[in-house]
């Protein structure tokens, strides 16, 4: 008993190693968290326009049969870096005329009216996902969340968290750059 | 020539290494005084080597040489001086350069100090000191020499990562080494008495100022890593669970265990198989650092350039290293026991208690780390594990320690009497008590768990206090018996108080900090005003400042409280062109009572640079520098326990009770 004891802690340092050796696969990387919609037509989902705001809600429908690549953003007015990306988000419809349509994200319609009232809005089409149901459709893993969705209803990409500071916004540009090329 | 006399340095010091990892331990088995005494020399000739290498390369940067590679990579003509000198181990090689000279610094000072440990003991450590020196010379000479030309030389280099470039981290990366493997020659005590087949309280004073020091220095190691990612990521927090905070983290829970389990095994001569694995796991922890952030098996936000065949290298320097002494353990460890029998209550079985949780700490935090990487290789699914659920794992964990703590100095050894201890903290448990709810009717609104997290720190705190106090019979006696009285505690004792309390100081200011805070982020231009925390802050605009090589925007914000001026804060946002990247620097304003930070981040649009809006993020953090104080009263208190009488002196103290035998 006691030897098998002493011998625990090599048994599991050797499973442990086992696992880095296979960790170490020079194909592998971390950094990457895919999404399973990539390439996949967009999940079916309706919602209803916030209430009390002018831009109708969002639906499946909508996402496809467009001239070009739109771009989908998870967003609720409780979320902090949502705030911070709100900017950006802003500056690419502006400069760039992005057709940007929103998922407004388990949020309260109020509150998300004073928000968008406070910092303008960007969005063309915003779905009220009061129970988080179309979040769920859409695999999101928190938010922000943003999908760049081609004018044929394809998820072409997907960006996790907010984008906000020189690397995120030149990645997501890219990316953005890349889906118009490729139908245009 | 300067880089060609290190380089070869180097590979003096690997010789050197070769021969003190055979000739001192065959010396040791077979009763050849010569050959066990030429650890000493070769022991200090590998530090005078390796030292000579590290300074090589330190002058190659501090003179910018563009004709070795490693500055063009890692420095600038126009960085500062003191960011030259730290660019020395800003790279993987530089920084495994500073890891081998710390582990031969470690080697000869047990040469040195180490005049009280028996001749044969002594070479057998210092020879399994060596083999960690030939592996990671060998590692550093044939994948990552530092000292490689380039040619034709480039007219300048590419700059340190501007997130480096700061003094604070400048001194983080050599105190964390001297931490990470100072564990090494406890490692190599550990190995030398399993192979002796020996321990007992002798071996466990030997080793007890060793593991103090490199406990010492991975505490404040942590805590400057912490202080500078609080002001320099520009987010306002202290610690966020990434794999490279975690992997240093996780020795200094397996260190602080070891370092409690060291004590039973030198006062009661129990604990020791227990001791030993400590000793091997602390280290193995500290390796497997190493590892982790050179190989790129984990993401993280500071890894170092991922290249797999080094990983592979030190995979197998760790499967050695680390298979091989467990090897040993699993051998050797089930012949050695005995020692002192204790009750369920009593101090042994508070410090067992201790222990065990931190052990369960340590495989939680490991855990938590791995399982993006097992889950992958289980299942192919590729997650990551965030601050939820270390916090809601470790944060319990921690909590019935820290109540445990309150209590384990007062019990006695072998067996205590709960009942008179319960009866002497009784006064404190009211105390605390008291002092929750009144904070709770002051300070409502936050969530159950931080006032529980306060009601344990608080119990820590004059629990701690409450047993320094009857040991000097402070208010028991005259002034003058409590002072003679303190004079003749051990300083170890005072020590411990020091750091007990620190632990408590640390955990209120993490309290406060995460669960008081307040955070606006705004869109602002000149002349618009925030409220936070009782603060008015004036946002008067932003100026543009050329700094050595970096431009920066700063802004200047004006603050009030109750109507009276505090203090202008300049926030910056720098852009390093060289190295093309972008730094926040953020400005606080520092008092006991809280920190109120400020840090501008992007221009919120195009023509934010000239006058329009910019993103302003404020936060007001209650209590924060507790937590660097706290960690200095840590550190403090181990330095007092490393002075200790007993161990400078070596030489057992006359003590009441027989002194232990050696076991077997």
């Amino acid at each position: 008993m006691k030897r098998m004891l002493a011998g625990l802690p090599l048994v599991l340092a050797a499973i442990l190693g086992a696992f880095f050796l296979w960790g170490l696969d020079p194909e592998r990387d971390p950094n990457d968290i895919p999404s399973v919609l990539i390439s996949h037509p967009v999940p079916e989902f309706a919602l209803d326009p916030v209430p009390g705001l002018d831009v109708p809600g969002l639906a499946t429908a909508d996402l496809s049969g467009n001239p070009g690549p739109v771009v989908v953003n998870v967003f609720a007015s409780w979320c902090v870096p949502c705030k911070a990306e709100h900017a950006v988000l802003s500056r690419f419809v502006e400069r760039d005329g992005v057709r940007l349509l929103g998922i407004n994200y388990k949020d309260k319609p109020e509150d998300a009216l004073r928000w968008l009232a406070e910092l303008g809005n960007p969005y063309s089409a915003i779905g009220s996902d009061l129970d988080g149901r179309a979040g769920i459709e859409w695999g999101i893993s928190g938010v922000p969340e943003t999908f760049i969705v081609g004018g044929d209803g394809t998820v072409l990409y997907r960006y996790v968290g907010p984008i906000v500071g020189e690397d995120a916004v030149a990645k997501f540009t890219l990316a953005l750059q890349q889906a118009q090329g490729g139908l245009s | 020539m300067i880089p060609e006399i290190g380089h070869f340095s180097l590979a003096l010091a690997l010789a050197l290494a070769i021969v003190q990892s055979v000739l001192p331990i065959l010396g040791a088995s077979r009763g050849n005084v010569v050959w066990m005494q030429s650890a000493q020399s070769s022991a200090m000739g590998q530090v005078v080597f390796v030292g000579l290498a590290f300074a090589a390369l330190m002058r190659s940067f501090v003179v910018s040489d563009f004709t070795v590679l490693n500055v063009v990579e890692n420095s600038h003509s126009l960085k500062p001086m003191l960011f030259k000198i730290a660019g020395t181990w800003g790279s993987h090689e530089g920084s495994l350069l500073l890891w081998v000279l710390i582990l031969a610094v470690f080697g000869a000072g047990v040469a040195l100090f180490g005049s009280n440990i028996p001749a044969a003991t002594k070479a057998r450590v210092l020879s399994v000191q060596a083999w960690i020196s030939v592996g990671f010379l060998s590692f550093l000479l044939f994948t990552s020499n530092p000292f490689e030309r380039v040619f034709p030389p480039p007219a300048n280099g590419n700059d340190l990562n501007p997130l480096l470039q700061d003094v604070g981290l400048a001194m983080h990366p050599p105190l964390l080494y001297f931490g990470y493997v100072g564990f090494s020659i406890v490692f190599s005590f550990a190995v030398a008495a399993l192979l002796e087949g020996r321990v007992d309280a002798a071996w466990a004073r030997w080793v007890r100022p060793w593991t103090l020091a490199a406990w010492m220095s991975l505490t404040a190691g942590i805590a400057l890593g912490s202080w500078w990612a609080y002001y320099e990521l520009g987010w306002g927090g202290w610690w966020f669970w990434d794999p490279v905070e975690n992997v240093s983290f996780m020795p200094w829970l397996m260190g602080t265990a070891l370092l409690h389990s060291a004590i039973v095994t030198e006062k009661r001569d129990a604990f020791k198989s227990w001791t030993i694995l400590l000793a091997i796991l602390t280290f193995s922890l500290s390796l497997l650092g190493t590892f982790i952030v050179r190989s790129g098996l984990l993401t993280s936000v500071h890894a170092f350039a991922v290249d797999p065949e080094r990983g592979l290298y030190i995979l197998g320097l760790l499967g050695l290293s680390i298979g091989g002494s467990l090897a040993l353990y699993a051998w050797r460890a089930p012949e050695m026991e005995g020692g002192g029998l204790f009750r369920p209550v009593s101090r042994e079985a508070g410090l067992l208690l201790n222990n065990l949780i931190l052990a369960a700490a340590t495989g939680t935090v490991l855990f938590g780390t791995l399982y993006p990487l097992l889950l992958e290789a289980l299942t192919g699914d590729k997650i990551s594990v965030g601050p939820p659920f270390f916090n809601a794992a470790f944060v319990p964990m921690m909590l019935v320690l820290v109540l445990f703590m309150g209590i384990g100095p007062f019990l006695s050894w072998k067996r205590a009497d709960i009942g008179g201890v319960l009866q002497r903290v009784r006064f404190v448990a009211l105390l605390c008590l008291a002092a929750t709810l009144m904070l709770w009717y002051v300070q409502t609104g936050a969530p159950v768990l931080a006032y529980v997290a306060v009601a344990a720190a608080l119990w820590l705190l004059f629990a701690t206090l409450r047993e320094w106090a009857l040991r000097i019979k402070l208010f028991d006696a005259p002034l003058s018996e409590s002072a003679r009285r303190a004079r003749a505690l051990p300083r170890a004792s005072h020590g411990m108080t020091l750091a007990h309390a620190g632990l408590a100081v640390v955990i209120l200011g993490m309290v406060g900090s995460s669960a008081w805070k307040s955070e606006e982020i705004a869109f602002v231009r000149p002349g618009d005003r925030i409220e936070i925390a009782g603060f008015e802050v004036l946002f008067e605009g932003v100026e543009k400042r050329r700094g050595p090589n970096y431009l920066a925007d700063q802004g200047r914000l004006k603050v009030w409280r109750n109507g009276s001026y505090v203090t202008t804060l300049f926030p910056e946002r720098r852009s390093y062109p060289v190295a093309r990247s972008t730094t926040t620097e953020s400005a606080i304003r520092s008092t006991l009572a809280g920190d109120l930070y400020a840090s501008i981040t992007e221009p919120a649009s195009d023509t934010a640079a000239k006058g329009g809006a910019w993103t302003l993020r404020i936060l007001y953090e209650p209590l924060v520098n507790l937590l660097w104080i706290g960690a200095g009263l840590l550190v403090l208190g181990g330095a007092l326990s490393l002075s200790d009488r007993r161990l400078r002196v070596g030489a057992p103290r006359r003590a009441r009770r027989p002194q232990p035998q050696p076991a077997e």
